[in-house]
Formats: C-alpha cells, structure tokens, sequence
C-alpha cells in the first residue's frame, strides 16, 4: 500500500521538511515540502534512497580487534556493543570521575539528547563541531547585539541589496534561502559578492569584489568609514539603539576606500560606487555576517564589522532586512520540552577552559579543539571517553594525526553514525545509526518569523541493524541507570511528553507536516526595540562592555596578512552544491556526479609552475604530500589554492570515496590550535602549502 | 507532433545538477546513466563580474528520431503527444538506438541491460504530475511548457 509520510531531510544539516511516498518499506517519491519548499531539494536530497541502500557503511554495531585505526572489526549485537560501552563508561567513571567523560554531535535541533545524556553522566563535557564553523561569526553577533547568530532571520527576498563575504550562498546551499536569493534578484535586487575566487554565487553577482585572501576585514572597515563619511548611515536608529559609534568613527578614520583598494587588491572607483548604492538602497541591505567563518586570524572582526554595517543600514526588525527570529513565546504560545530539562547541569567545571579560562566563548557547548590539549596533558583534569554522534572530528578539524595523538590517551572512542567516519574508523566502537529514511527525531522549534515546530518521521524500515539516536542513548542510559533523564519508551511517548505544554498533539502535524504558532510574520515595533539586545547596556554595543571586561579591544587594528613564501599558496576550502563536506563523498549518486576534488591555480602561477589543465599536483605541508588535478583559472587570486573540503578519505571500505582526492584539513599541519583568540574559530585559511608538478604525470608518450 | 519541451530559465538555474539525480532518483537508475546535463560556457568578464550562464539538455523529441527508426523490436516509440520512449519489455538493450541519435542520448542501463531515455517522466503527466526534474528543481528555473504556450 502507498504511503504518503512528512519527514525531514538528513542528508546535510539544512534538514529540508521533505514529503516521502513509500510503498512495500520502499522509497517510491521524495520530494520538498509543498507548503515550504513547493516540491524542490536540492541534488544531495535526492540521494537518500541511495544511502540507505548502500551496503558500504555499516551493517551492524563493530567493536576494533586490531590497533587503533587498523580497521579490523568485530560485528557484534546491540546488546553486546552497548554493555561493552557502558561498562567502559562504568570504569572510566570510577577511576576519573564522570566529568572524563566528554560527548560531541552535530549543533542543531538534535543535539537534546546528547547534551542531556553526557548532563545524566554528571560530565559537563558537551560541546559540538562549531569551532571548526560559525563560532566567529556567533560571538561577534553576541558581543554586538546581545543575541547569538541563529538571533536573527534575513528577509533576502525582500531586500534590495544582499551582500557576500565569502558567503558562498548559491553553493553551501539550503533550498528556502536559495530561492530568497533568486526571488530577490528576479525582483531586480543587488548582489555584491566578496571573495578570493569565482563561484556559483559570484557569477550572479552585480558586484564581484576578487579580493586578496584575509582581507575581507580590510574591506568592510572601509565601507563603514564610507558610510559613515558620507552620513550615508541611519542616524535616528544609531542613535536610538546603539552605543559607541563615536568611538568606531574614530577608529575608522584611517581606512578609506582607497586605503582598503590597495590592501585588497581590487579599484576604490568600485568601492565608491558599491557605497553610493547601499546608501540608496537602505534600510533593505543585508549583510551577511558569514557561515562558516573560521578562516583568518581576524575573521571575528570581520563578522563583528560587517553585523556593524547591518546596524548602520538600520535594517533591523524591516522588511528586507534582519529581522528578531521569534519563539513560541512571541506568539504566546509554548515550545516543546527537550530532555536536557531532566538531566541538571553538573556543576564541574569545563575540561575545554571555556567559562573560566576562556571567559569570552559561550559555556553551552564550548570548544571541541579545546579538550585536544585537555586530553594530551591531564589539566584542568584527564578526559579518557570520548563520544561523537554524526560529527567526524577528523574532517572536521585540522591536523588529524595530532587529534590521533591526543586521542590516544583515552580508554574509549566511540563513534554513531550513519555512515563510516574518518574518526569512527579510529573509534574503538562503532554504533550505527539508522539513516534520516530509517529514523525517528525528537520534535524541534525553528524560530523565525514564523515560528514553527518540526519533526522527522521514520519513512521505512531500518534496512540493516541499526537503530535511532534516542533508542541507542536509552540504551546506554538504562545499563548505567540513569533511567530517570530517559524514562520513554518509545518515540510517541517521548513526542507526546514534549508537545504537552505546547497544547498541541501530533495530530496538527499531519495536516502539513509542521505546527506554525503563527499565520503571519510576526514583527515587532521597530520604534520599541528596547529590551530586545541581550547586551549589559541593552544597546547594540559598537564598543562591547563585555569585551572591554575581558581585554579584548572592540575593534582590532587591521594587520595586513601574510603573503605566502615564494613557492607557497595559501590553502583555502569551500562547498560544493553536489556534497554536504565528507558524509556523501561515497553516496553512489553523488558520487558519481562528483568523484573526487581538483585544485583550483591560477592560470598564470600554474604557467610559472609549468602545470597544465589536467596535471597532478603534488600540494606538501610539513610531512604530508597529497596528490590531486589542477584546475587552471582566471578567477582565483595568485596568492590562493582552492579545494572542495571532505574528499581525500582513507577509509577502505567506502571503495568510491577511498584515496579519492585531496584531504584540505590534513594538509593543515601543526594548525589545531591555532584558533581566533576572541571568536573561538578555528583559523582554517591560515596554511600556506608547497604546489609542485607531480612526478605522478605520465613521462611516457607510447602506450603498447 | 510535438507537445512539450523542457524549458530552462537560465537566471535562476544555480547549475546545482539537482535535476539531474532528480532525475535518477525517480528513475531509480544505478551509477552509470545520466538522462539530463547541466552545462555552461566558460566564465566571461561582463562590467567586470566573471559571468556564465547555464544550460539544461535532456533528449530533444525529435519530430522523426532516428532512435525511433533504428530500434530493431520496435521498443522506440513515439507517442501522439511527441514523447519519445522506451518500451522496455520490448527492449534487448542493442543500443542501436544510442548510436543513431545524433547526440547519443539513449543511456545504457546496466541493472536492466534495457536502454533508457528521458521520457518526460510520461508516468507523472499521466497521472496529472509535473516531471521529476521540474517539482523538484532546486531554484524551480525549470519548466514543462507545452509547445502551444512557447
Ligand atoms: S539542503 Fe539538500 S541535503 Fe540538505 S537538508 Fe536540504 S535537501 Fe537535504
Ligand atoms: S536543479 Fe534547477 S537550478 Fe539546479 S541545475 Fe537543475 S535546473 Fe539548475
Ligand atoms: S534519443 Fe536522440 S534521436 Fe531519439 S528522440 Fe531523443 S534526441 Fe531524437
Ligand atoms: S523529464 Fe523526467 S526523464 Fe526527462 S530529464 Fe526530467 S526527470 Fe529526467
């Protein structure tokens, strides 16, 4: 019989509202939501069938017969993998106290249960893939406006000017907002893409800034001196709702269009003209404060700058501009319960330093990289079991062999996922989830400007021994008996107890698939904004009192960056529209649309280097040689090397993705710790790597 | 003759290739055939912005195909309606078809050992749908238009 199931997309962590036909446990139809998405996904979306099916990652739970990494395994049942954890866990609780005990997983909806399952261990040790992320861009929104980066919804498609650092919006896509890009622009709205090289987004731009790598700073400190010389910015709303912008217009003093043109490498004409446009097209201009901006050394000030500039545009809480991201209490309703409401935050301190060492990184989930150095030296304390769900800190992070080093003074490493991860092949127990097809997800509230709650509902059955994140955390839960932070027993019960402040039951999802608090978009009164900055002053604070408290300046001095030595590019990375970084690089679809990586040269470095299209490249850093295609261009800066990130995998039982391409973050030698003092971030543009004609190419011209 | 084309709104089409595992996904086709093709020129500087645009190919439905004329069991047909297809339990996977289309269009399918071809996703129209490519289009830059409206 056909059914016809609302779910929600796993593939990458957009988590898409998709609608699922399944006939006889088989995926029939998968298309976007109707009344989200009006039927689109994106290429990845379609390839979950193709995942599920895949016999190439793992069938059933594995526990490591040889050394670490060896890739010997034993297949063993659920009841055998999760006594044999908890048991560790019972050991290392023991001896070290449970507080060694740390656990990751993707940020996002669903990382509830983690959170609260390493709370029920009484470890505080939570902590996620952010660092390696958007951590920059969060605590630059945090020190201006109170509120995090998830604070604030952009009405792009209302907007009439979007502007792009590096925010490659086209590419790391996510279908809802790719079509307020296109709306936008279909409505004759501006776009201004910044970046060291051409892409998708790029060639939709009506500006393209090509700028010279770890600028971006340069550039944007040059549009506020702009602005604000030409009193292009909104004075009533500067003066109304933020502090400190005396002091700013000080600070900018020194850097003018033509100051910046030099520093970037692009014309001052064009940064002129780009002015006179975002003074006429305000208050509707977005600036997008970045994603993904761990990069460059200065890559907090730069997304603290450019959220400057929303402010200055006074573009909050307008149509076509940033506007609050409302709860269920805006709509006087409320959220749902999450568990970590059972399970009371111990009161140990963080291993990761983050609240009492680092006191200007939020404490929900502090720095993954951090608990490296906690591991490798015993202090504050030891951390000896390390639990990571759906998060591969290994392509995640730079320098695997480093992370292998810390790691190895742990007694457990435990890996659940869906699918074989760098770590997890190092992990000393693989327990396989179910993939998004095959799983049930805890309810979740998406604020926005119409808040809604969403959930994901097991489409078919799990097609091998597998099973649910919630069914695997219970499990371990029970055998250390912490069964009160777990007390459902099935989804449905757990569903049940979450929605029962909310007033609404699992029936109002059914209609389309997600509950909406509210029919319209809910605004609140731009001229009472008061209250509604999260900051000691409640202003938006150009100067942050909370920075100046901790003994970071407000505003960093820009340095110019370093120039790579002679024979040397510095290496940076990005997204492809055809992979969600290394979790689909062996997904038969996507696969074959995109095998492997190329290194993107510029054609006339690539001359120097005598490097044509096609050839292998030998790209070195410290000990490690990798060995991928040139792609010569035109538009990517002489000073950079680009990469699609996750390929590169050395896994060999995922035979399509094995060796195939280039690894970005293992060439990224001796840099796990070089991180954003101020914005926590990972400064992952910051190696400089040797590229060389590969001795790999073909001398021989005769074939017989 | 001819009813419908698949018609690109190259402003909105991001070159994603949604449409074309879309398109597999629907067909449940293996590794191997691909029925639609993104494709763009090189970048060109326009008022100084590197610029392309994209373009989408699936089969073109010929008026008279010679996929239609080659195929020794008749498994090529042409529907009123223009629509080119492969019926496949008729089909011995010869290939003859691949070889007599000026674009090679007709794709191997190695589960079936049966040629495949874009057929307009003639079993969604009949049933009132869109085409796979087009309901789920990343951008939705892609359309079925019927020859009357172009
Ligand atoms: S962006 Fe694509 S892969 Fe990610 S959730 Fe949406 S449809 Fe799935
Ligand atoms: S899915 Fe749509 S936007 Fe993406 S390449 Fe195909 S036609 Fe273009
Ligand atoms: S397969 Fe080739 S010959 Fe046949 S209808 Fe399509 S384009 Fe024409
Ligand atoms: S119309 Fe159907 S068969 Fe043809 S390219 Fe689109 S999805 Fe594929």
């Amino acid at each position: 019989m056909k059914k016809s199931i609302w779910s929600m997309c796993g593939i990458c962590t957009v988590r898409c509202p998709i609608r699922v036909e399944v006939e006889d446990n088989t995926v029939t139809w998968l298309e976007g939501n109707q009344h989200i998405l009006k039927g689109a996904l994106c290429a990845k979306g379609s390839a979950g069938p193709a995942l599920v099916a895949d016999k190439e990652r793992p069938q059933q739970p594995l526990i490591r017969k040889g050394g670490r990494g060896a890739g010997r395994w034993e297949a063993v049942s659920w009841e055998f993998a999760l006594d044999y954890v908890a048991d560790k866990l019972k050991t290392i609780i023991e001896h070290h106290g449970p507080e060694a005990i740390m656990a990751s997983s993707r940020g996002g909806p669903f990382h509830d249960v983690v959170k609260a399952f390493t709370h029920a261990l009484g470890s505080p040790n939570y902590t996620d893939h952010d660092s390696a992320c958007g951590r920059n861009v969060h605590h630059a929104s945090l020190s201006l406006f109170g509120l995090g980066r998830k604070g604030f919804i952009y009405d792009i498609k209302n907007a009439k000017h979007l502007v792009l650092f590096g925010r490659n919006i086209l590419s790391s896509l996510r279908p809802a907002e790719v079509n307020q890009v296109m709306d936008m622009l279909d409505k004759g709205g501006k776009l201004t893409y910044v970046d060291v090289r051409q892409t998708l987004t790029g060639i939709k731009a009506t500006n393209f800034f090509q700028v010279r790598p770890g600028t971006d700073y340069a550039l944007a400190l040059a549009l506020i001196h702009e602005i604000i010389k030409a009193e292009g910015y909104d004075a009533d709303f500067v003066e109304h709702y933020t502090s400190g912008f005396d002091e700013l217009a000080y600070f900018v003093e020194n850097y003018s269009a033509e100051w910046a043109a030099k520093e970037c490498g692009i014309k001052a004409k064009d940064i002129h003209e780009l002015v006179d446009q975002l003074i006429g097209d305000r208050p509707k201009v977005i600036f997008h404060p970045g994603w993904m901006l761990s990069r460059y050394n200065d890559s907090f000030y730069a997304s603290r700058a450019l959220n400057c500039l929303n402010a200055l545009m006074g573009n909050i809480e307008v149509e076509g501009g940033l506007v609050f991201a409302k709860g269920a209490g805006d709509c006087g309703g409320k959220g749902p319960r999450s568990l970590t409401e059972l399970s009371p935050k111990p009161a140990a301190k963080r291993a990761d330093g983050v609240g009492e060492v680092y006191k200007q990184f939020e404490k929900g989930t502090g720095l993954f990289h951090l608990f490296y150095q906690a591991m490798a030296t015993a202090k504050p304390y030891p951390i000896k079991g390390i639990i990571c769900v759906r998060h591969d800190p290994f392509s995640c992070f730079p320098d695997p062999q480093a992370q292998k080093e810390a790691l190895d003074n742990c007694d457990l490493i435990v890996s659940v996922d869906t699918h074989y991860s760098e770590f997890g092949w190092y992990a000393d127990v693989i327990l396989p989830e179910s993939t998004y097809l095959e799983r049930d997800s805890m309810i979740a509230l998406q604020k926005g400007m119409k808040p809604r709650m969403i959930m994901r509902n097991k489409v078919i059955e799990p097609q091998a021994d597998t099973l649910d994140l919630y069914s695997i955390i219970k499990g371990l839960a029970t055998r250390l008996g912490l069964d009160q932070y777990f007390p459902h027993s099935t989804m449905q019960e757990l569903w049940g107890w979450q929605l029962e402040p909310t007033g609404f039951s699992l029936t109002d999802f059914e209609k389309k698939g997600f509950v909406e608090y509210a029919d319209k978009p809910v605004m609140y009164d731009r001229d009472k904004l008061e209250g509604k900055f999260k900051t000691p002053s409640g202003k938006i604070e150009i100067i942050s009192q909370k920075l100046t408290e901790w003994g970071f300046p407000s505003w960093k001095p820009y340095e110019s960056p370093a120039k790579p030595p002679k024979g040397k590019y510095r290496l940076v990375f990005g997204r492809s529209p055809l992979h969600a970084h290394s979790q689909t690089i062996n997904n038969p679809l996507l696969n074959e649309m995109m095998p492997e990586n190329t290194l993107w040269i510029n054609t006339r470095e690539a001359g120097k280097m005598g490097v044509a299209e096609g050839d292998f490249v030998d790209v070195i850093s410290g000990d490690v040689t990798s060995v991928i295609t040139a792609k010569l261009t035109d538009f990517i800066h002489p000073e950079a090397v680009y990469t699609v990130h996750g390929f590169g995998r050395q896994i060999p039982l995922q035979t399509r993705a094995y060796h195939a391409g280039m690894s970005d973050q293992k060439l990224m030698k001796g840099q796990l710790q070089n991180m954003d003092p101020v914005g926590g971030g990972l400064n992952l543009c910051e190696t400089f790597v040797t590229v060389r004609k590969s001795s790999k190419n073909h001398q021989r011209k005769v074939e017989l | 003759m001819n009813t419908y084309t698949l018609y690109l709104n190259s402003k909105r089409c991001i070159g994603c290739h949604g449409c074309v595992v879309h398109c597999k996904a629907n067909k449940n086709l293996p590794v191997g055939p691909i029925l639609c093709e993104i494709s763009h020129e090189p970048l060109k500087s326009v008022r100084g912005v590197p610029k392309t645009e994209f373009k989408f190919r699936s089969c073109y439905h010929c008026e008279d195909p010679f996929c239609v004329t080659i195929c020794p069991t008749g498994a090529m047909k042409k529907r009123e309606d223009g629509i080119v297809y492969v019926e496949t339990a008729k089909c011995i996977g010869c290939m003859a078809c691949a070889g007599a289309c000026p674009w090679g269009i007709p794709q191997h399918n190695p589960e079936t050992n049966k040629a495949v071809k874009c057929d307009y996703c003639m079993d969604r129209l009949d049933a009132g749908l869109q085409p796979a490519c087009v309901t789920k289009c990343t951008t939705h830059a892609l359309k079925l238009v019927s020859m009357q409206e172009v």
